[in-house]
């Protein structure tokens, strides 16, 4: 296999995969639920007529505006990832990986672009309700592309409903509804749905707070913090909570990935304890210095006092058996571990810590301004979602090692045969510029409409200038 | 062949056609920011012609690579992976044009928005003239192996039919979208998009003829299908025609029919010429067919059926946007 520098095809189309799919997925769970916050700031103004949560609405419409701009460039990109970086992968997969994609693009992509331009542009058209209505088709839109594109993914983790094609090795269709009935799906749907609404609630609560230390629009801010805190502790449970199916479920279906998740190489003793944290020694298949919870895991995996749980050692001798010993089946055990320490971490950090800006902000005596480390804490948890969704992805994208489609497919079998090392670099470089550029510029013009605040620029109108004391009246 | 597999060969191709129709003049318009507007007025009003359905047509875009893959994997493959370095520049320039938008009206300085309004510019240029090269290599036989991998040299991919390709797709575009200008805006740039189209139609008569010429000597259009490649040549010349008599008429809606006729039909050759093969080897016996390169019968059913409930819908609504931006963008001061 070609070479440059030292790195392979694979390693740098590798590399390219997590590079592109991390950063585009900074974007997609914050605009899927920002477009859920905007849709209800929007309804709450239809409903009570109250200007400020239209003010709100097209204030937080402009930053969601922003990420839904990045969300979608960098979509493009994986769509032709596939065929231009995995070609022996998208020949294998074709039969089934195509369609949801396909069918992703014509209910999903269409509705959300379409009512995206709808809704921005029309705000003297509609009357309120209608208008409202746009913005809802929009989320719709956004939270159907997630099924499709999961259900793509889970039937890379969990294949169901297919059979190899004898003459030509290949993965064919034989039942649909088997793959959109995936139970990986139906497990890893509401996981990253929830996730989205987590990111964004936070987003709006964390934003609002770095205000309300700055004595800004206090009011307005503290309305909108306190409706992202309501989203953002609801959906927070609900991630948690579905991210224990989904865990029990991977305990069977993906036994490696969940061992390496708890560092567990011996199977463990009856009942299991719980590491919170431990040093993981690779090379010996060893852990030292750990600090146990006892029973907890038990608990975690069957949700009873007792039970042991396979280490990583058993379930590679399994697999092997199933597989073939010409593999190596650990994956990266350290990531996994501590991605899933701080994912679950900040998922019940989050759960109390809104509980609490809730409790002190409430109606009835409301102390939040008092409590200046609590909105210290509320503006830094804005970026905690963030890593706990990248960690999520970690977790189930590296713990699938070696496949790429489970148990049929490996990683290094589904490469391009035709791309060279030098172009995978290029185009690693080049990528990597320009998403440090979309990141920082969208950051920058993010930070920027908090400073203006609700009473600055709130339309988009692409230029038009509306103010007519703005510089570009007085121009010419 | 089955019935099926030429029936998503054809969905391909419309597929295509309303991307190079509606995004088509969205490019033309991006274009037109710098080669027709003289100011940063008229280039605000250029960019409200297209504000709300940009997003919606590039869409187009997404469903035919999404169809291609989920109709013809074994083409996706192929035609993506070969083409590594052409298909990340017009992503390259997606990406640049696609956030252009929304941070132009985010840009507080002069300089900031000028920054943006180049990304427009440029994203505009590089995916029709990549696309027009791409289009035009897959035409010519390249060096594929049995397993449908391509091995494009760079003289598959640049050379003289490559180049005009493009430069004859970016003009298409460009030319629909001053037709589109005409059909969206009042003031000086409406006259003035007329004017341009009026010189720029001999210009599209003189590389249609060239083109026509490069198609016979580079490919087996002629030798294959003499009878239809001829007759869509002629077809697209009529294009041109009805593209011109609608601007010297001033007839607006009939030169934006001829020039997204022009760019259809340039589709539908390509496919034309390409059936039932989808990409063409130099060994004959390496050529990727149709008859091979699908995806099971059970896929293309179940697409199918998925296709005809959800695409009249999305064309519903996609049509209706259209319908409430129907009005003129007028200069800035004459609202």
């Amino acid at each position: 296999m070609a070479m440059i520098a030292g790195l392979s095809v694979l390693s740098l189309a590798r590399f390219q995969f997590a590079m592109t799919t991390v950063f585009h997925f900074f974007f997609v769970p914050f605009s899927i639920g920002m477009a859920l916050v905007t849709a209800i700031m929007e309804t709450r103004y239809v409903r009570t007529k109250n200007e400020m949560y239209k003010k709100m609405t097209k204030f937080w419409g402009r930053i969601f505006l922003l990420s839904f701009a990045v969300g979608v460039v960098t979509g493009i990109i994986q769509e032709f990832q596939f065929g231009m970086n995995w070609s022996n992968y998208s020949r294998f997969m074709g039969d089934i990986f195509g369609a949801p994609l396909a069918i992703e693009a014509l209910l999903a992509f269409f509705m959300e672009s379409t009512f995206i331009g709808l809704w921005m542009f029309t705000w003297d058209r509609f009357k309120p309700a209608a208008h409202a209505a746009l913005i809802w088709f929009v989320w719709l839109g956004t939270t159907l592309s997630a099924i499709w594109i999961l259900s793509a993914n889970s039937f890379m983790q969990h294949p169901t409903g297919f059979a190899i094609n004898q003459a030509t090795g290949r993965v064919k269709l034989v039942n649909f509804m088997a793959v959109i009935s995936n139970p990986q799906l139906w497990v890893e749907f509401p996981h990253v749905v929830f996730g989205a609404f987590v990111t964004a609630a936070f987003a709006v609560s964390g934003m609002s707070a770095w205000r309300i230390l700055k004595h800004d629009h206090v009011e307005f801010y503290k309305k909108s913090m306190r409706i992202g805190l309501t989203i953002g502790l609801v959906a927070s449970i609900g991630v948690v909570a579905v991210g224990d199916l989904q865990t029990r479920f991977m305990m069977n279906d993906q036994p490696m990935k969940f061992a390496a998740t708890e560092g567990i190489y011996k199977d463990t003793k009856d009942p299991a304890p719980w590491a919170v944290v431990e040093l993981i020694d690779t090379k010996n298949h060893t852990v030292k210095d750990n600090v146990d919870v006892p029973y907890l895991l038990s608990l975690l995996s069957y949700h009873k006092m007792s039970g042991s749980v396979k280490g990583m050692d058993t379930v590679n001798k399994e697999l092997e058996k199933k597989y073939g010993a010409n593999k190596n089946y650990y994956v990266p055990v350290k990531t996994l571990f501590w991605s899933f320490r701080v994912m679950a971490g900040i998922g019940t950090g989050l759960i109390i810590g809104a509980a609490a800006v809730l409790w002190f902000s409430r109606k009835k005596k409301d102390t939040i301004e008092n409590k200046r480390w609590l909105l210290y804490l509320t503006g830094l948890a804005l970026w905690l979602p963030f890593i706990a969704n990248t960690a999520g992805w970690f977790i189930t994208e590296l713990g699938r090692y070696p496949w790429v489609v489970y148990g049929l497919y490996t990683i290094a079998d589904a490469v391009s045969p035709t791309t060279t090392a030098g172009e995978l670099l290029f185009t690693n470089i080049v990528y990597f510029l320009i998403f440090s550029l979309l990141g920082g510029v969208m950051i920058y013009y993010s930070h920027r409409v908090l400073v203006k605040g609700p009473d600055g620029p709130l339309d988009t109108d692409y230029g038009v200038a509306k103010d007519p004391f703005a510089k570009e009246a007085f121009a010419k | 062949m089955s019935g099926l597999q030429i029936l998503w060969f054809l969905l391909l191709a419309v597929l295509f056609i309303g991307f190079f129709f509606l995004e088509g003049f969205d490019y033309g318009v991006g274009m037109a920011t710098r080669l027709l507007a003289h100011n940063e007025d008229e280039r605000t009003q250029l960019v409200a012609t297209i504000g709300p359905h940009w997003d919606g047509n590039e869409v187009w875009l997404i469903t035919a690579g999404g169809a291609m893959f989920a109709s013809y994997p074994l083409w996706y493959a192929s035609l993506f992976s070969g083409f590594y370095i052409l298909f990340f520049l017009v992503l390259f320039g997606l990406i640049i044009r696609g956030v252009s938008f929304e941070f132009a009206a985010h840009a507080e300085s002069a300089r900031g928005r000028s920054i943006w309004r180049w990304a427009l510019f440029c994203g505009s240029l590089i995916p029709p003239f990549i696309l027009g090269m791409i289009f035009t290599a897959i035409i010519q036989p390249l060096p594929i192996d049995a397993q449908g991998n391509v091995f494009a040299t760079l003289g598959n991919q640049i050379n003289l039919l490559t180049i005009v390709g493009g430069v004859a797709v970016t003009l298409m575009c460009f030319m629909h979208g001053l037709n589109f200008i005409r059909l969206k805006t009042t003031g000086p740039l409406r006259a003035r998009a007329r004017q341009y189209n009026q010189v720029l139609s001999w210009v599209l008569y003189a590389g249609e003829v060239v083109f026509a010429l490069l198609v016979f000597f580079f490919t087996d259009f002629f030798a294959k299908r003499p009878i239809s490649t001829t007759l869509i040549i002629l077809l697209i010349v009529c294009a041109a025609v009805i593209q011109h008599y609608g601007v010297l008429k001033d007839k607006e809606l009939v030169s934006f029919i001829g020039s997204g006729m022009g760019l259809a039909l340039v589709v539908g050759l390509i496919f034309n010429g390409l059936f039932p093969r989808v990409m063409i080897a130099q060994n004959a016996a390496h050529s990727i067919m149709i008859a091979d390169a699908s995806a099971s019968p059970l896929t293309l059913e179940i697409m199918t059926g998925v296709t005809c409930v959800l695409l009249p819908i999305a064309l519903a609504y996609f049509i209706w946007s259209y319908v409430v931006f129907h009005k003129r963008i007028a200069p800035k001061g004459n609202a």
